[in-house]
């Protein structure tokens, strides 16, 4: 391991401060001041300006992009809520194609109009995901994550053994929506409605006890508070979220069918998370911002593509350990200088 | 009918067992992740075909190849990518991961995909077991199989680095303070159980064509055989071995073929509900639930 404190600036290290403006604005000075105020109300405001410019300007290519990287946004922000609440989860597949077969079945058999089928199938996804997990809430760590992992991949076969809810060919010709700029409005309220939600939510007492529950669980069952009641209740919260995300997509594509349970809904929000960075929330949203349009734009490449695109991951993950959204959030609220040490 | 099932289902297992052992020593004996595993089994053998065919090597020149670069290979990428991450356990699976998907990618990128890429079968004969004829390979197989398992058991327990193996994932502070340099000893596991991979990769592969896809079906059989079995328990990878090829042996003969794969993962759903930390398991026993 190198060690550049040491060996060329003798003995200097880096010291980090909090800038004076952050200072400022956490107090009611924030109001005082149109810079202490826009300071706080920049790094919320443009991405979602952005992303509305985005969606409302880029070629219709690029719209659909965008929709789909706000998909796996979604279910990044549904890993990451789970992971905070100590519940590392591999079956993000799971969330997403119970809600997908939930509208399907909504649309295909009861005629159901979108507009019904996606509250419905957030919340009985959301509902049936927490059921069918609640037997493993006293699993934890790798344990807990094989049986998510293993799940999706079993209700993948079994639908293709039992040829339910049209077995390999899957339900199609469902209910599109009328027009593609509904489907950015859609998925960007419900990316804005998650993030700023369950950012609030994890950032209040109730927040405090999940982020407990990941730390230490025992100090908090020691604290006489019931952890699988707070975990169910944050599982329902991260397979709603899913299960929106699958819902959503079995309408934009008119289609359900058991790739939606396949592997990559379950890796790709894992990815964004490393890359992104892990327990904010808006990390993992980043790094799906990242991953998505990346893999696109490498889709002129051919084959070559997963080779880069795998390659760019491991150097993400290796070279930014903590996550582009760390990262950023440090270079905001903080200034760097070096300083003596010894003296 | 019963016998060749018995038969079959017993030299499914070995080679499942095979595919396992090397996992198993790499996270469960050493708790090192390295999700390259599959890719580093189908490294192994495209570097044996390019050593017999491109280069004319004799046979056990070309295994001897594969097997040391496969384990350099795994070495020098846990020195140089994974070692920066370990620790955040989510980086050190996303990177290794990566690392695979991108060997195996090059692969399919480069060509290596068709019926040519066979490795030679290295026992021609047939044995006749009560009515059902064994073919030569799956003998090798047998023995190979039997040979590492022995050879892992008394590594892990008789000698010094086995036993490092074993130290560092039980408590890594009180194994420094033995002498014992952690990092290094993860490096040469991560190695030693590539070289199993390799040597799984040669006896298995004569089987069938050498294919990309064959990297992520071994990883996720490794993966279940190790959790079922309990990490760090190389009776326990036995046993489930066992489990789960006859389970999927008798599906296959006895059910549809699709039933196959719902069969062996119901079985590792309801040991994990039963026995969270697989059957044998015994170094994390506080730590699975609670």
């Amino acid at each position: 391991m190198s060690n550049p404190g040491k060996s060329k600036q003798g003995t200097r290290r880096r010291e980090r401060l909090d800038r004076g403006i952050k200072v400022r604005s956490e107090d009611i000075y924030a109001l005082n001041s149109w810079r202490e105020a826009i300071y706080l109300l920049a790094p919320r405001a443009f991405p979602v300006l952005a992303l509305l410019a985005l969606a409302l300007l880029a070629p219709l290519y690029w719209q659909r992009v965008l929709v789909s990287a706000t998909v796996f946004a979604l279910l990044a922000i549904s890993w990451d809520l789970a992971a905070s609440s100590g519940m590392v989860c591999l079956g993000q597949a799971l969330f997403f194609g119970v809600g997908a077969y939930l509208a399907g079945i909504m649309n295909h058999y009861f005629h159901l109009p979108p507009a019904l089928t996606l509250p419905l199938a957030t919340l009985g996804g959301g509902l049936i995901c927490t059921l069918l997990l609640l037997p493993v809430l006293r699993l934890r760590g790798i344990y807990f994550a094989m049986v998510t992992l293993i799940l999706p991949l079993m209700v993948e076969r079994i639908i293709e053994a039992t040829k339910i809810f049209g077995g390999t060919e899957g339900l199609s010709g469902l209910t599109p929506f009328p027009h593609p700029l509904v489907e950015s409005f859609i998925t960007m309220a419900a990316l804005w409605v998650a993030l700023f939600g369950l950012r609030r939510i994890m950032a209040s007492d109730y927040g405090l006890v999940l982020k407990g529950i990941n730390d230490n669980d025992r100090a908090v069952m020691s604290a006489a508070l019931n952890i699988y009641r707070y975990k169910a209740q944050a599982l329902f919260l991260a397979a709603a979220t899913g299960a929106f995300a699958g819902a959503f997509m079995t309408h934009a594509y008119m289609f359900v069918g058991m790739p939606v349970f396949a592997l990559d809904y379950s890796i790709l929000p894992i990815a964004s998370a490393a890359v992104g960075g892990l327990g904010t929330l808006a990390g993992p949203a980043l790094g799906a911002f990242i991953l998505v349009p990346l893999s696109e734009m490498l889709r002129g490449l051919g084959g070559l593509r997963i080779v880069i695109y795998a390659v760019l991951l491991v150097v993400f993950t290796v070279g930014l350990p903590e996550g582009v959204f760390h990262y950023l959030r440090r270079k905001y609220t903080q200034f760097e200088r070096w300083t003596e040490v010894g003296k | 009918m019963l016998t060749s099932t018995l038969i079959y289902g017993f030299i499914n297992s070995v080679i499942l067992l095979l595919m396992a052992l090397g996992f198993n020593l790499t996270f469960g004996i050493s708790g090192v992740a390295n999700f390259a595993f599959g890719a580093l089994y189908v490294t192994a053998g495209f570097l044996a075909w390019i050593a017999l065919n491109t280069l004319g090597l004799p046979y056990w020149l070309a295994a001897g190849l594969a097997v040391l670069g496969t384990a350099v290979l795994a070495g020098l990428l846990y020195r140089f990518v994974v070692l920066r991450v370990r620790g955040l356990v989510v980086s050190e699976v996303i990177a290794t991961f990566g690392v695979g998907l991108a060997i195996l990618e090059l692969f399919r990128f480069l060509g290596f995909i068709g019926f040519e890429y066979t490795l030679p079968e290295l026992l021609d004969a047939e044995l006749n077991l009560g009515g059902v004829i064994v073919d030569g390979q799956r003998l090798v197989i047998l023995a190979v199989g039997a040979g590492l398992t022995l050879f892992l058991w008394v590594f892990t327990r008789l000698t010094r680095t086995g036993r490092a193996f074993r130290a560092i994932a039980q408590d890594e502070h009180t194994a420094l303070t033995l002498g014992i340099n952690t990092e290094r000893v993860a490096t040469v596991s991560v190695a030693f159980g590539a070289a199993y991979a390799a040597v799984a990769a040669l006896v298995i592969l004569p089987l069938g064509t050498i294919a990309v896809n064959e990297g992520y079906s071994v990883l996720v059989n490794a993966l279940a055989v190790c959790i079922v079995g309990g990490l760090g328990s190389t009776l326990g990878v036995m046993v489930a071995s066992f489990l789960i090829g006859y389970a999927q042996t008798i599906t296959a003969t006895y059910l549809e073929t699709s039933w196959m794969m719902v069969v062996s993962l119901l079985a590792i759903l309801v040991i994990l509900l039963v026995r969270p930390s697989g059957l044998f398991g015994s170094q994390k026993q506080l730590e699975e639930r609670i």
